[in-house]
């Protein structure tokens, strides 16, 4: 994305000539605090809700209507937005569906991308039998079921507790290595984003903007040993410290 | 799918805190005594209706005995059975009408603003004019009392149902609506996936309201309207019943309307549960 601002009706500047470039196969992280545009950027990314200025480029030629690379993007959002109507399977079919494809077709990959969230015997039930954690993995198999190229994640495990942020924090780990995906990821831990990303991208408030680029590059397996180990704790005391410098600049408002 | 397979299954896939919310089986003897306690205080209404009749020893061109309108029902079916008709034909007829027209009207209105500015005034306007008040002239404009009955009819039942779909197809889960944008869809698929399912509650709210509303009205506007001969409805027999003091039959003529509410219940609230007891609160049994 180049230069994009975002101006709300209300006279809020949201962002500030935002400039990022996010490479293929990335797993970033957009840590700040909250009110400094990290989901606005998000969903500009994703044609929700366009910039007021600026513009953002992608690679891909296949451009549709709405300045989208045509089913190449998946959304995840901060509640697991399923229709309650709707059972696991037809939740997850929904994207599919809504560019043609038959249900007999799209079955196949549909208990695939279950599968690999480990929903696979959940496909007759409706969201209100599952449990927080599991409507969270729901949403991720409808968002990834398209096969995208680019997974955008709205602070998706903030309303789970600590263990089940943690499984889910792994499942989401390995599927990104399995796919090869580029993942955004919006989240305000620190901890969750030293956890996850190779980068991470502290923003500021007031107006938003990119404050710290941070590489967080490990030879270590991102595990459960690895949220022990003292490499990890370093990491985290780097992003913390980062994370403390945009808010104080948030704060003064300069 | 049972609810032990399903329960089996979360401890089989033992992903993070899991927990299938496992429906409570009512027990055997709730079930007897949810059919067996309404059951009885009905009958022991009609014990009482009766026992106040032979201690009182109240006439019967003032009070008939249970026993008097039952045979009553049985004698004059022949009179009685093509007015229960005629106004059930009118009370289905209207509410289809509204059902059909209520639907369809609140799917325009929500496709813009500026639709819905222009015709709400109307709405508004229609639902709080008492209908009792514009029957008379409906009587007047209509070809035939029939149609003016049924257009009564139809106006009460139309506006529940509008009104409900009109909220209904406005409160749809944002993010669920940027999801479907995300996607391309379309806004015949939007209407179609997203707006219409979830705005089935408050569709099952209307067809409730509407229901019962419908029948009233068919009544009401009967009173109004003043129908007499042939094709009358049960309102009109009411009332005839009543001039010639053949209470009975007037009892007889009551019981049968209210019968018929009672159907027109049951068959909504049935239809409610169809529609919504896999997924809505609404309609589902809870565990505390």
């Amino acid at each position: 994305m180049r230069n994009v601002s975002k101006l709300f009706s209300n006279g809020t500047l949201a962002l500030k000539d935002m400039t990022l470039d996010v490479h293929r196969g990335e797993f970033l992280s957009l840590l700040g605090p909250s009110g400094c545009g990290k989901s606005t950027a998000l969903r500009i990314i994703a044609g929700l809700g366009g910039a007021s200025s600026g513009s953002i480029d992608w690679p891909s030629s296949r451009i549709n209507a709405r300045g989208l690379p045509e089913g190449d993007v998946g959304f995840v959002f901060q509640e697991p937005t399923l229709m309650p109507w709707a059972t696991v399977f037809d939740n997850v079919y929904l994207p599919l569906r809504l560019t043609g494809v038959s249900k007999s077709a799209a079955r196949p990959r549909i208990m695939e991308t279950l599968d690999s969230v480990g929903l696979a015997d959940f496909e007759r039930s409706y969201p209100r039998e599952l449990s927080g954690g599991m409507k969270m993995r729901v949403s991720i198999a409808r968002a990834l079921v398209t096969k995208p190229r680019l997974l955008l994640m709205d602070e998706p495990f903030a309303a789970l507790d600590e263990i089940t942020r943690q499984k889910l924090n792994d499942d989401v780990l390995r599927l990104w290595r399995e796919s090869g995906i580029t993942v955004i990821f919006v989240t305000h831990s620190v901890f969750e984003s030293a956890f996850l990303s190779n980068r991470i991208v502290v923003m500021r408030a007031r107006p938003g903007q990119v404050c710290a680029d941070l590489s967080i590059e490990t030879s270590a397996i991102r595990d459960a040993n690895y949220r022990t180990s003292e490499e990890y704790r370093a990491t985290t005391d780097r992003v913390s410290r980062a994370l403390q410098d945009a808010i104080m600049l948030g704060a003064q408002g300069k | 799918m049972t609810d032990a397979v399903q329960t089996a299954n979360v401890a089989e896939a033992g992903t993070d805190s899991a927990v299938a919310i496992a429906v409570v089986r009512t027990s055997t003897i709730e079930k007897i005594l949810r059919v067996v306690i309404p059951v009885t205080m009905v009958a022991l209404a009609i014990g009482l209706w009766q026992l106040h009749i032979t201690v009182n020893q109240v006439p019967r061109y003032i009070m008939p005995a249970p026993g008097d309108v039952i045979m009553a029902l049985y004698s004059d079916w022949d009179t009685l059975s093509p007015s229960l008709l005629v106004t059930l034909r009118i009370t289905f007829l209207a509410l289809g009408i509204a059902l059909v027209g209520g639907v369809g009207l609140a799917i325009i209105l929500v496709q813009s603003k500026w639709i819905e500015l222009a015709i709400f005034p109307f709405a508004v306007i229609l639902q709080v004019t008492p209908m009792i008040a514009i029957a008379p002239l409906l009587i007047i404009y209509m070809p035939d009392t029939q149609s003016a009955l049924l257009t009564c009819a139809f106006v009460v039942a139309f506006f529940p149902i509008l009104s409900n779909m009109v909220a209904g197809l406005k409160s749809v889960d944002h993010n669920l609506l940027n999801l479907f944008e995300l996607y391309g869809a379309n806004r015949w698929q939007t209407l179609i996936y997203l707006k219409l399912p979830a705005s089935l509650p408050y569709f099952a709210a209307g067809l409730r309201i509407g229901g019962g509303l419908s029948l009233i009205a068919a009544v009401v506007a009967e009173f109004a309207a003043g129908s007499a001969g042939k094709g009358s409805g049960l309102a009109f027999r009411l009332l005839e019943s009543g001039y010639r003091l053949n209470y009975p039959r007037l009892y007889a003529a009551l019981i049968l309307l209210m019968i018929t509410g009672v159907a027109i219940f049951a068959a909504t609230s049935l239809i409610a549960w169809l529609l919504l007891h896999r997924w809505h609160e609404s309609a589902m049994k809870r565990e505390n």
